[in-house]
């Protein structure tokens, strides 16, 4: 019998890259994808192996390594949240133009619903834009073999692929029959300078290159298994499902629907055999996680003459993640509750755990904002977010990671004081350092609280690389020794804290507070 | 065929993943298809949780289950349970810890539940966290919900105590002693 094994969507891609034989994994952490680097840090065979599986600093250096080792010969897995594409989306889009040697797969999990992310981009859309290959599995299984197709389909193509999965799929579990794992490769690293070195004489040659690849991945992608009809071609209505859409298809159609069904798990989008497909039919109806790709390239070329249900018509909500719920309905089943939920039941969100070093420092920083209507807390990121909500509402703005301290200078330079910014240390070593040295550069009137609490923690605690030295990494930027401090948060230092932050709110220069105590749950 | 569909309901630290593992490494070992929902990240943090378990003969396809299709919610916090009766079946058993978690402002009357609970056809209260106590396994509530539902989750009770060993072996023979305890307490109250 083969080895079979209770794996998450997120651990079916890890064991699936290790088998696959993988060198390196490289990853900054982010709901839902966090736990594929985790997998591979824990896994007895990545020891053996001595398999790369340090995190890093954030999703662009964690890409950028990963290209340098396939470069060399390698095989490497990157992995990261939706949102993590748009930091890494410089290294990304020109990895296809330069092309790879090893595979290289990215492992990018969205979040529709937004369980845990500020939106719900659809990482397919940046795959067709970069001329990417991409696979989405419906399940683990498919998940954990899928990703070994990805890397041969890198290798054979030399191209980065991604492999997409979404919320419920990288925090399911399954059983997983695994494959035999296959050796590494060996150390080869590039000699043609020429395709790595993107200046416009080679880039318009390996561009031109990149377009020929697409041409023959279209016909792979029509050709394929990987996007396969179910059932028999007949009757009025044909459905077509990509990823998780078609295990959500599957649990009906298993039992009580007999629909053709046809499961799309590879793109560039097979465009046409999905014409072919859906020419038999009165009306389609369109599955999938997330925005509707396949259904507004289904109704820019058929939308005149087919009946097309989607979240476009309504059929299915317009946002938020696919349920097997919204998916009977899509089909004309029913799911009856036999049960209604009890009215005026309070819902229990998430908040700062008990003794969290986080509220000590809305504690303080609170007092600042109430006793000066101009004072702006612009924040980031992390458990600290949570410092929006009552009883704190110490936090003014969250949009993406870094974001505090460039939107505080922004602010300061329109002349809004006092101007705070308000950032965890994780976030801070991922991208607040360059705004820093920006409002450093200009000597810019703002206030940083770095909240120092030892880790990671909206993500569940994984190691911060502000443990290298957040004081030796302010000074080296330049920031002045007699405007940076460490403060403690606690309650019986609340007024030493809050008169070192009101002087130096009113610094004119740039000020760094490290407010540090560990975080209750490491 | 043997074949279940479980919700697990409570809040982010009382061990709801804990259970979900013991229930999948059971299932694994009696070679049945298993498919689970989680959830990670932000929602932990003390906020709602819920698992949804499932497992079949085949591989089941979808990892949550459509509504009015679980056979059994188990929840370890009152109003959390509640949330998920629209997945109830019809003939669908309620099993709930008695004990209240009020870290929201809002919270409402113990009555207020309890008339809830008491409209459905199969249900039953336990209060787990007074066993768990008596047990001297404070954070053992999971445990003692588990020995009162091993009844209604078609699984060997052998393979429940095997992977309830497996589980806790890493902290200590006296944990896994106490663990049991109140696996067996629990079953115990749901015979009664
Ligand atoms: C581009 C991007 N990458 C990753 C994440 C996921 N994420 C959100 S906050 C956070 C780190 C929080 O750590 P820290 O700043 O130290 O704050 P803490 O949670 O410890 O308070 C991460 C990894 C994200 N939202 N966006
Ligand atoms: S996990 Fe840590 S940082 Fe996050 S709320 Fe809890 S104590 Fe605070």
């Amino acid at each position: 019998m083969q080895k079979r094994k209770l794996l998450l969507g997120d651990e079916a891609i890890a064991q699936g890259a290790l088998d696959a034989g993988v060198s390196g994994a490289y990853s900054y952490p982010g709901t839902p994808s966090t736990e594929i680097m985790e997998y591979v840090m824990d896994n007895k065979q990545a020891k053996i192996r001595n398999v790369h599986r340090k995190w890093s600093s954030n999703e662009k250096t964690a890409l950028e390594a990963a290209l340098g080792a396939v470069y060399s010969g390698r095989r490497a897995l990157v992995s990261m949240k939706h949102v993590g594409l748009n930091v890494a989306a410089d290294p990304f889009v020109n990895s296809a133009i330069t092309g790879v040697n090893g595979g290289l797969v990215l492992a990018v999990a969205d979040d529709p619903s937004m369980h845990s992310s500020q939106n719900e981009q659809d990482t397919r859309f940046y795959a067709k834009f970069a001329r990417v290959p991409l696979f989405e599995p419906a399940d683990q299984q498919q998940a954990y073999e899928l990703t070994r197709r990805a890397f041969d389909l890198s290798e054979r193509f030399e191209l980065p692929v991604i492999i997409r999965l979404t919320t419920r799929l990288a925090h399911s579990r399954a059983d997983v029959e695994l494959l035999e794992p296959r050796p590494e490769n060996e150390l080869d690293p590039e000699t043609e300078h020429n395709r790595y070195t993107l200046i416009p004489l080679n880039a318009r040659n390996n561009y031109r290159n990149l377009l020929d690849k697409s041409e023959k991945l279209e016909q792979f992608s029509e050709q394929s298994d990987l996007n396969k009809i179910h059932g028999t071609v007949a009757g009025k209505r044909g459905v077509i499902a990509a990823g998780i859409g078609y295990s959500y298809f599957s649990e009906y159609s298993q039992t009580e629907l007999d629909i053709p069904c046809l499961h799309i798990s590879f793109y560039p989008t097979p465009k046409r055999k999905i014409l072919k497909f859906a020419d038999n039919f009165e009306e389609i109806v369109v599955l999938e996680d997330g925005q509707p790709f396949l259904e507004e390239f289904l109704r820019d070329a058929r939308g005149d003459r087919l009946k097309i249900c989607g979240r476009l018509d309504g059929t299915l909500p317009r946002d938020g993640e696919l349920t097997p719920d919204s998916t009977a309905e899509a089909l004309g089943l029913q799911t009856t509750a036999h049960f209604s939920k009890p009215q005026d039941l309070p819902g229990r969100p998430p908040r700062l755990c008990p003794g969290c070093p986080h509220a000590d420092s809305f504690d303080f920083l609170g007092e600042i904002l109430e006793t000066n209507e101009n004072a702006r807390a612009f924040s980031d990121i992390g458990c600290y977010t949570l410092g929006f909500l009552p009883p704190y509402e110490a936090i003014h703005t969250c949009v993406d990671m870094g974001a505090s301290i460039t939107m505080a200078k922004g602010a300061a330079d329109a002349g809004l004081h006092p101007a705070l910014a308000v950032i965890g240390d994780s976030t801070f070593t991922h991208s607040g350092l360059t705004g820093l040295l920006d409002a450093i550069y200009e000597n810019s009137p703002i206030t940083v609280l770095i909240l120092d609490n030892a880790t990671t923690a909206m993500t569940g605690g994984q190691a911060s690389l502000a443990e290298v030295g957040l004081e030796d990494i302010c000074l080296g930027l330049g920031v002045e020794k007699q405007h940076l401090h460490v403060l403690k948060p606690l309650s019986t230092e609340k007024d030493k804290n809050l008169a070192v932050l009101k002087e130096e709110v009113e610094h004119k220069g740039v000020s760094v507070l490290i407010v540090r105590r560990p975080c209750v749950q490491i | 065929m043997n074949k279940l569909n479980l919700i697990l309901a409570g809040v982010g630290g009382q061990g709801i993943l804990t259970l979900s593992t013991i229930l999948g490494q059971t299932a694994l070992a009696e070679g049945l298809h298993i498919k689970q929902s989680e959830v990670h990240g932000m929602a932990q943090r003390g906020g709602a949780v819920v698992s949804h378990f499932r497992f079949n003969d085949q591989q089941p396809a979808s990892s949550l289950i459509p509504r009015g299709r679980a056979d059994v919610i188990l929840s370890l916090e009152p109003i959390e349970g509640l949330r998920y009766l629209p997945w109830l079946n019809e003939n669908g058993m309620f099993i709930s810890a008695s004990s209240e978690v009020k870290n929201i402002p809002n919270y409402p009357e113990t009555k207020q539940w309890q008339k809830e609970m008491n409209k459905l056809p199969r249900k039953l209260a336990v209060d787990a966290q007074k066993i768990a106590k008596q047990g001297k396994l404070r954070k053992g509530a999971n445990i003692v919900l588990l020995g009162a539902s091993s009844p209604y989750l078609k699984l060997r009770e052998e393979s429940i105590l095997e992977a309830l060993k497996k589980q806790f072996s890493k902290h200590g023979r006296e944990i896994v002693k106490k663990n049991l305890a109140l696996f067996k307490k629990g079953q115990q109250l749901a015979a009664s």
